[in-house]
Parts: structure tokens; C-alpha cells; sequence
């Protein structure tokens, strides 16, 4: 992990970066699939897996380690930097 | 992990020490009822078996400052401590009575790595336990910290430093203030800022914490009321804050006062004002095209930060004009254009060289106006050597300099020559000073020892709806 940096700002805003635009379509994109390493998660991922193969978008499956802590940053960076659209499956 | 020493004897070494390596016998004979802790060789001492602290760990929790370091540690607390090697000191110590008799009396020690320099910032932001309060904010293993610092928005433009917490660290020891200290309220959104902000701001400017009294000094000074840093800010008129470092300091921390002096290549010019600048977008969030509505802008925008002359000037420096002792180390902010070219290389005497830069300084802002706008005037060695050479004083040079700048209101009017822009009717016979006769025009000088260009540096609004020029005392 590379060294934290400190926050120049006043920390009024939060840390995290606004929302990218919604695509209007999957077809064609790099979706990213997210298991959250919840229970039965996957089975609702391969269904999904399934459907947007049928929309012709490119499927990368990512896992995180745990559901209880948020993704790893570089996990986070992975996904941001592979894909278009990313799907998280949240529950059991 | 505890830090907590073994009952016992226990011993700090290193290497690369000749002390150590002369008790390296002695240790041998105190056998096994001592414990040692080997900073840089977990090899050493040969033949005795030793715990690695290469991590610095153990030493600096134990606040090892030289080696070897002998302590007694009775139920878990410290009863005692011996630095460097003491013949007497050790042989009471260990109760072994002729320990290291074949040794000198008495050798220092070396100093510890835990509080080698090379050492000691990273051990104090791992270990230390941060004094830091800002939000850490982690960025991922390949992604590219300039980049990501553009992505945030935290950037000017240029590329920035990362504020690390060692950095910040680092940043922090060039001031004697707490890290969370106040130092001001910074506009547009008023939001209080600690010197802690303020140094990571510093580190990401690329400032040198010994910069960091300045840019403290800066922020307060254009943090105030009278200079309206809001305002400037706000304006449309293309003007930004521009910094004039005096005394002592200016050499000690390697300002440019010479040749290039408004230009490029001095870490410290360049950084200073860029501080100062990145604190009021990042903390004030002053940001153009939002709060920041200049038609232009100016370079000023990015930082604008030089030193006086003093040792080369004819006169006293600037702050003492504004009301400082010499010597005292000050930084004077000033709200102003860019810097503009006034070329003489014909006038010999001082009378001349007055004439010339009034004509110059008439145009400043807009040659149709009068006492709205301020004036900073950068003179330049061969120009001021006219007045060094003819021995004019300061006070004398400025008295003739404002018995040039008066205006006959009649010839800018609003109307006159066909020129809309003018002084109001209201003024039409009036005798009209150029600039606000109570410190309106404040000459600096800096610059190479040849050529003969002076600079004049335009204000923005003066009075209560612009901005004063503030000065600061710089304090460690």
C-alpha cells in the first residue's frame, strides 16, 4: 500500500468522487461484476453474467475479500480502471 | 507489538560504531544476563546472540538517542541508564568488578540510528502516534498520485507534491507553532485553517519547511479585512496577490532578490506564493470560474513571491516604510497586476529619472485615472543608482516623484479627447493625485545589477471596497 496522503481541503466535502453518468445501455460496455463475498451472491452474479453476454457486454468478475470492510482501494481502482459499469451483488 | 524491555540488563547497539564495537568483550562477560538490540547488523556483536531492530522499533520507543545505550529494568520499569562506554558507571552497573579493565576509562558513544535524521521523521509518523488531525486519504497501489491529485481538484494547474504525513511532518519543524494552531480564516467560505493545513498546502507548493514562517505569515496577511483577499478573489480585474519578503530571512532561506528576481528558478519565489494561493482554493475553496471570476487572471494567480534588495538599495527597504524596524523579517502582500516593463536608458540624473518613471507610472491601470488604484514600483539597480550616486533619500525620490504625478483633472475627464473612460465631472479643475497619497506607491528594490528596466506593478481598487497592502511580521 502506498503512503496515505493528507487531506489539503476543509474536509467539507466527502472523500469520495461524485458519481459517474449512468450509461443509457450495457451493450458493448466492459461491465464489471462485484461479489461481495456474501453468501449466494455468485448465483445471483452468474444469472447476470448470463444476461449481459446476451447484451453483447465484455463480463470481468471481481471478489472482495470480506462483505464486512469496504473494497480495498486498489480493488476499487481495478474495477474504476477495467470497466465502463460495475454491478454489485449486496446480499444473501 | 510491545515495546516493553526484558527484566535485566539490556544493551542498544550498532555496527557502525566504534564504541560498540569496543564493549563488544565487555557484553561477552556480562553473559547472558543481558539482553542486546542491534540497529543496523543483526549479525553484530559476532558471536553473541542479539534481537533485530533494524525496524528502530524497540529503540525508539525506548528513546535511545546515543549507543550503546546500557539499561536496568527491574519488574518492567527502568531503574537506570548508562550512555556510551564508562568503565565505573558499567562496573557498578552490571556489580562485575573488573569489567573492561583493558579498555580506555571512558568513550562516547554514537549517535542512535532512531534519531538519525535519515531516520527520524519516518520514525516519529510511524511510530509517533500522529499530532496530525487531517483525513487521510489513500490512494491505490498503481494509481499515480499526481494524477490522482489533479483528480481530486486540489491542483493549480501545475503538478503537486504529495502530502505525505512525513512530508507534512517534515513541513512542520521549519515552524515553532503547534500544528493546530489557528492561523486564519480563510475566504471565500470563512473556514478556520490550522498551520497543520496550511504545511500540507507548503508541501504541496513544493516549499522547503523553512518557507513555512513565510507562508504562515502570507496567509495571515491576506486573510484580513483591509486586504480583502474575497474580493480579489471575486474581481473581474485581472490581479492577484503578490508577496515582498524583507529582512534577515530572505538570504537565509535563498530567496532571489537579484537578477530573474520576478521571474523563474528560485524554489523559494516560485513556492512561496503558490503556498499561499494553493491555501485559498483548497481551504477557502477559491476556485476560477466559481468564486473566481477574472477576466484574465494573472500570473499572480499562481504565486508571486519576491525578495528586496536591501544590502544593494540606496534607502531602507519596504518595511520599514510600512512601519517595521530594519532587520525585522517581514512578508508585505499586495493585490496587483503583472508586472510592466518601464524602459530608460537615458536618463543620467535623478531629476530625469523621476520625470521618466512618473510618466510611466501615470499609465498604471489606466492613464484616465486617478487615486483609485495603487501602485508597486520595482526599481531596478541602475535606476535607483541615479539617486545613490546624486544622494537622494528615500523620502526626497518620493516627494518629487508625487509632485510629478499630480493631474490636471481637466485633461482626463470623462469625455475629453473623445475618451469615455475618465475621472468624474465632478472633479473638473482639481489638482488630482495619481496615487492615494498615504503609502499609495510603494517602491521596492530588486533586480540584476544590469540593465536599465525598472517594474511597475499596477493595484487593484484601493479603499474599502478593494484592498489595503498588509504587512506581516514573520515570527519562527
Amino acid at each position: 500500500m502506498s503512503p496515505a496522503v493528507l487531506d489539503p481541503t476543509d474536509e467539507s466535502a466527502p472523500q469520495s468522487l461524485t458519481a459517474a453518468d449512468r450509461p443509457e445501455s450495457l451493450g458493448g460496455l466492459t461491465v464489471g461484476l462485484l461479489d461481495i463475498s456474501k453468501a449466494r451472491g455468485n448465483v445471483f452474479l452468474d444469472r447476470l453474467e448470463e444476461r449481459l453476454n446476451g447484451l453483447d457486454a465484455k463480463v470481468v468478475r471481481y471478489t472482495k475479500p470480506t462483505f464486512s470492510k469496504p473494497a480495498p482501494v486498489d480493488l476499487r481502482h481495478e474495477i474504476a480502471t477495467q470497466c465502463d459499469a460495475v454491478i454489485e451483488a449486496l446480499a444473501d | 507489538m510491545s515495546h516493553q524491555l526484558p527484566d535485566g540488563l539490556v544493551a542498544f547497539v550498532k555496527r557502525d560504531c566504534p564504541t560498540c564495537e569496543l564493549v563488544v568483550p565487555v557484553l561477552a562477560q556480562v553473559g547472558d544476563s543481558v539482553t542486546i538490540y542491534t540497529q543496523d547488523d543483526p549479525t553484530f556483536p559476532d558471536g553473541l546472540a542479539a534481537i533485530d531492530d533494524t525496524s528502530l522499533a524497540m529503540s525508539w520507543h525506548n528513546n535511545i538517542e546515543t549507543v550503546p545505550t546500557l539499561i536496568r529494568i527491574e519488574n518492567g520499569a527502568e531503574t537506570g541508564r548508562i550512555v556510551g562506554w564508562s568503565q565505573p558507571a558499567w562496573q557498578s552497573f552490571t556489580g562485575i568488578k573488573h569489567l573492561g579493565e583493558e579498555l580506555p576509562e571512558h568513550r562516547p558513544g554514537c549517535g542512535s540510528l532512531s534519531v538519525d535524521p535519515e531516520h527520524a521523521d519516518r520514525l516519529a509518523a510511524e511510530f509517533g502516534g500522529s499530532v496530525l488531525k487531517a483525513r487521510r486519504i489513500d490512494f491505490a497501489e498503481l494509481e499515480d498520485h499526481v494524477e490522482a491529485m489533479y483528480d481530486r481538484g486540489w491542483s493549480d494547474g501545475l503538478p503537486l507534491v504529495a502530502p505525505t504525513e512525513v512530508r507534512v511532518m517534515r513541513m512542520l519543524e521549519g515552524t515553532t507553532r503547534a500544528p493546530d494552531d489557528i492561523v486564519a480564516v480563510v475566504p471565500p467560505t470563512l473556514v478556520e485553517t490550522t498551520v497543520e493545513k496550511v504545511a500540507i498546502n507548503a508541501v504541496m507548493a513544493g516549499c522547503k519547511p523553512e518557507y513555512l514562517p513565510v507562508v504562515i505569515a502570507a496567509v495571515e496577511a491576506v486573510c484580513t479585512d483591509e486586504f480583502n483577499m474575497h474580493g480579489l478573489l471575486a474581481t473581474t480585474m485581472p490581479c492577484g496577490p503578490i508577496f515582498v519578503v524583507n529582512g534577515p530571512i530572505r538570504d537565509r532561506i535563498g530567496m532571489n532578490h537579484g537578477g530573474n528576481v520576478l521571474g523563474q528558478g528560485n524554489r523559494a519565489n516560485s513556492t512561496i506564493g503558490r503556498a499561499v494561493q494553493l491555501v485559498v482554493r483548497n481551504i477557502g475553496g477559491g476556485l476560477p470560474g466559481d468564486i473566481d471570476r477574472a477576466t484574465h487572471g494573472s500570473p499572480a494567480k499562481l504565486g508571486f513571491c519576491f525578495a528586496e534588495d536591501e544590502a544593494g538599495s540606496p534607502w531602507h527597504p519596504l518595511s520599514v516604510d510600512r512601519g517595521f524596524e530594519e532587520g525585522i523579517d517581514t512578508v508585505t502582500a499586495f493585490a496587483g497586476e503583472s508586472p510592466r516593463i518601464h524602459f530608460d536608458q537615458l536618463s543620467r540624473t535623478p531629476e530625469a529619472m523621476t520625470a521618466s518613471l512618473a510618466e510611466g507610472l501615470k499609465a498604471t491601470i489606466s492613464p484616465r485615472l486617478a487615486m483609485m488604484f495603487d501602485a508597486m514600483l520595482v526599481l531596478c539597480p541602475e535606476h535607483a543608482s541615479r539617486y545613490q550616486d546624486a544622494g537622494w533619500s528615500k523620502e526626497h525620490f518620493m516627494t518629487e516623484l508625487a509632485r510629478h504625478l499630480e493631474l490636471d483633472a481637466d485633461t482626463i475627464l470623462r469625455g475629453t479627447g473623445g475618451i469615455a473612460e475618465g475621472v468624474p465631472e465632478a472633479f473638473a479643475g482639481a489638482i488630482l493625485p495619481k496615487f492615494n497619497p498615504d503609502g499609495g506607491l510603494m517602491v521596492v528594490h530588486a533586480g540584476g545589477s544590469a540593465g536599465l528596466f525598472s517594474s511597475i506593478i499596477g493595484g487593484w481598487v484601493n479603499g474599502n471596497t478593494g484592498s489595503a497592502p498588509v504587512t506581516r511580521e514573520i515570527q519562527p
